[in-house]
């Protein structure tokens, strides 16, 4: 791999290295008064090619590894591209007897169950970041409840999916049903829940993405100064005050962040939603209707897939991947501004 | 319940020597360990006061008390009253936000707010839910801070982007803002130039007619240009313990010159590190 950033360095350090063996007692350099300096070792300059040359072959093999996936992907979905074209992200039919395929549905429910678990997700996981760093608790049980939270991440999905159907979809059944037989003119509302559906998959997904964002907003908040929390003290300002107007506004950019990952992580969720959404191409308002997302749909398909429709789900799977760097870039566009904006530039 | 309507300004330049804040320290503890024993003295309105002593001995903690910061400390207790304007404001029917919001603070490290120069002045106002007139106090502030002509044309840049004795002042401002009675400072010129230390030093003296100012030093030449009063505290190291305690406490000519104790005698001379 030819790496043209070092090309520089190595010719500078050479150049300090001469200037240092050529120098005598005669010439005075104003640039170079050295006595105390000496010049990098053989050794010294071997090691700091040698790492500075392994940090860009990885560096670079993630990218190529990345764009492997991307050809390959394209490579298989490329017929059905052609077949398709617009009206694969437009229609909402997967007939695999007919050959007609559509992802619409899927992208709108991919893109509402994530939206949806992220709202969920964040509220409560910026509010219990807050608990566990704002002194609620002493250090001890803060200690113990992290930890707790922390767990959360480590359930594997397959049992959260089971969580879902046993336990979520029954509990929230009665209120759904409720709301839907009082306010059903509302589109939220407009269709009862028979069991999986948008809503279930998405509190399902808000609590498979929690641990992340609150352990991440965690530190965002704790790495909030303490003395500007002080300054906000001082100034007579309740802890109520002092939280959003200062803790939080500090900490805007890192909680952006959180979401962001949080958002990645529901986007490419497989395992819960496909048990959980209901798999029902339809597009609907309604937070009780059944349907489907990208990842769930490559999931329940794929096994049993002739070519053609391989061919459908690889461009579906190229749609997922791009949604999901959109999403990714839009975030690290947002973070970047929150936090030109907080330090005026000065970072 | 502190229920202070802010006196007339007119009245008090009259009354002389009058004890706004009486504090009575017995022991005060972090935890387990007791941090001050024996702290006795009364800061007087329209004055500007001074602690001296060596590090550790307990300046800022004597200081934080007095607007109640120290209870954002985890095992922080205090035996003793302190008296604001004859209430204890460690009473437990006191708010200590209303405490803070009748005596403000300036810190060590200047610490604006990640926010518009404006809004950091503006912030406190907001709390105090003052309506009326918000740009004209800013303004006001800043000017008495000595840092509007600098600002006035970049009021809605970050605060971030100031120097730091630019951002100290701004630091000022924004707690004079609020029109407390009393200013609490911290080393506030530690982390300045000598350049920038002089200008807050004569904004003190400036400020010493509206405010009364309690300042911790280091800078012995310092406390000497602008205290009226000065504290000098010491720490007492017997039982293996470090305790901090008031040695003497006088007019700052006085102290400085005709010093009683012992201890002050000698830290004067600099015969402690
Ligand atoms: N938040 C805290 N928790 C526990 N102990 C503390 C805390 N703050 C201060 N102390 C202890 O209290 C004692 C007095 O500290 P303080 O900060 O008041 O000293 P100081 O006189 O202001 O020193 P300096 O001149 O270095 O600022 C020290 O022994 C310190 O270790
Ligand atoms: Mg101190």
């Amino acid at each position: 791999m030819p790496t043209p950033a070092q090309s520089p360095h190595v010719s500078q350090s050479n150049s300090m290295v001469s200037n240092h063996s050529k120098r005598s007692p005669a010439r005075t350099s104003p640039t170079f008064e050295v006595s105390v300096v000496s010049p990098p070792s053989t050794t010294d300059v071997l090691v700091d090619r040698g790492f500075r040359g392994l940090a860009y072959v990885f560096a670079w093999l993630t990218i190529v590894l990345v764009c492997t996936i991307l050809y390959e992907i394209g490579g298989h979905a490329f017929p059905a591209i052609q077949e398709y074209g617009l009206s694969f992200v437009t229609q909402s039919t997967w007939d695999a007897n007919n050959a007609q395929f559509s992802v619409l549905p899927e992208i709108w429910g991919t893109l509402s169950s994530s939206l949806l678990a992220l709202a969920i997700a964040t509220f409560f996981g910026v509010f219990i970041a807050i608990f566990l760093t704002q002194d609620f608790l002493t250090p001890r049980v803060e200690r113990v409840f992290t930890t707790i939270f922390e767990l959360l991440a480590a359930i594997p999905s397959v049992v959260y999916g089971l969580w879902g159907i046993y336990i979520v979809i029954p509990t929230i059944r009665p209120i759904a049903t409720w709301l839907h037989e009082h306010l059903g003119t509302i589109p939220f509302f407009s269709t009862p829940l028979s069991g999986p559906g948008l809503l279930p998959a998405s509190l399902v997904l808000s609590i498979m993405i929690l641990p992340t964002i609150a352990a991440v907003s965690r530190d965002a908040i704790s790495a909030v100064p303490n003395q500007l929390r002080e300054a906000a003290y001082g100034l007579g300002a309740t802890r109520w005050q002092v939280i959003p107007g200062v803790v939080l506004r500090t900490a805007s950019s890192g909680i952006f962040g959180a979401m962001v990952l949080g958002l990645g992580r529901a986007l490419g969720e497989t395992m819960a939603l496909a048990m959980l959404i209901g798999n029902s191409n339809q597009v609907s308002l309604s937070l009780f209707s059944p349907a489907n997302t990208l990842a769930a749909l490559l999931a329940n398909n794929f096994p049993e897939a002739g070519k053609v429709e391989e061919q459908a789900l690889m461009f579906a799977a190229l749609i997922l991947l791009a949604i999901t760097l959109g999403v990714n870039m839009i975030g690290t566009v947002i973070i970047d501004r929150t936090t030109r904006r907080l330090t005026g530039g000065t970072s | 319940m502190l229920t202070l309507q802010k006196p007339h300004r007119h009245v008090e330049t009259v009354i002389h020597s009058e004890v706004l804040i009486d504090c009575r320290i017995e022991n005060l503890y972090y935890g387990d360990f007791r941090a001050i024993r024996d702290c006795d003295l009364s800061i007087e309105r329209g004055k500007i006061t001074a602690f001296i002593g060596p590090s550790g001995c307990g300046k800022s903690t004597v200081l934080r008390c007095m607007n109640r910061m120290n209870d954002l400390v985890q095992g922080f207790r205090i035996d003793g009253q302190i008296h604001f304007q004859g209430q204890d404001i460690y009473h437990p029917s006191v708010d200590p936000v209303a405490v803070r919001r009748h005596i403000g603070m300036v810190f060590q490290q200047p610490n604006p707010f990640a926010m518009s120069i404006y809004k950091n002045v503006a912030f406190g106002l907001k709390l105090n839910r003052v309506k009326d007139d918000i740009p004209g106090r800013v303004e006001d502030a800043l000017r008495r801070a000595g840092l509007w002509d600098e600002v006035k044309d970049k009021l809605k840049s970050s605060a971030l982007a100031l120097s730091g004795g630019q951002q100290q002042r701004l630091c000022i401002a924004r707690a004079i803002a609020t029109e407390p009675q009393v200013l609490l400072m911290d080393e506030p010129c530690s982390a300045l130039d000598p350049i920038a230390t002089r200008r807050i030093e004569e904004l003190m003296l400036q400020l010493k007619e509206r405010y009364t100012i309690v300042i911790v030093t280091h800078n012995l030449h310092q406390a000497q240009r602008i205290a009226d009063k000065t504290a000098f505290m010491y720490v007492d190291t017997s039982n293996s313990s470090r305790t901090g305690f008031l040695v003497e406490y006088a007019d700052t000519h006085r102290l400085f010159n005709h010093p009683q104790q012992e201890y002050t005698l000698q830290y004067l001379r600099g015969e402690f590190s």
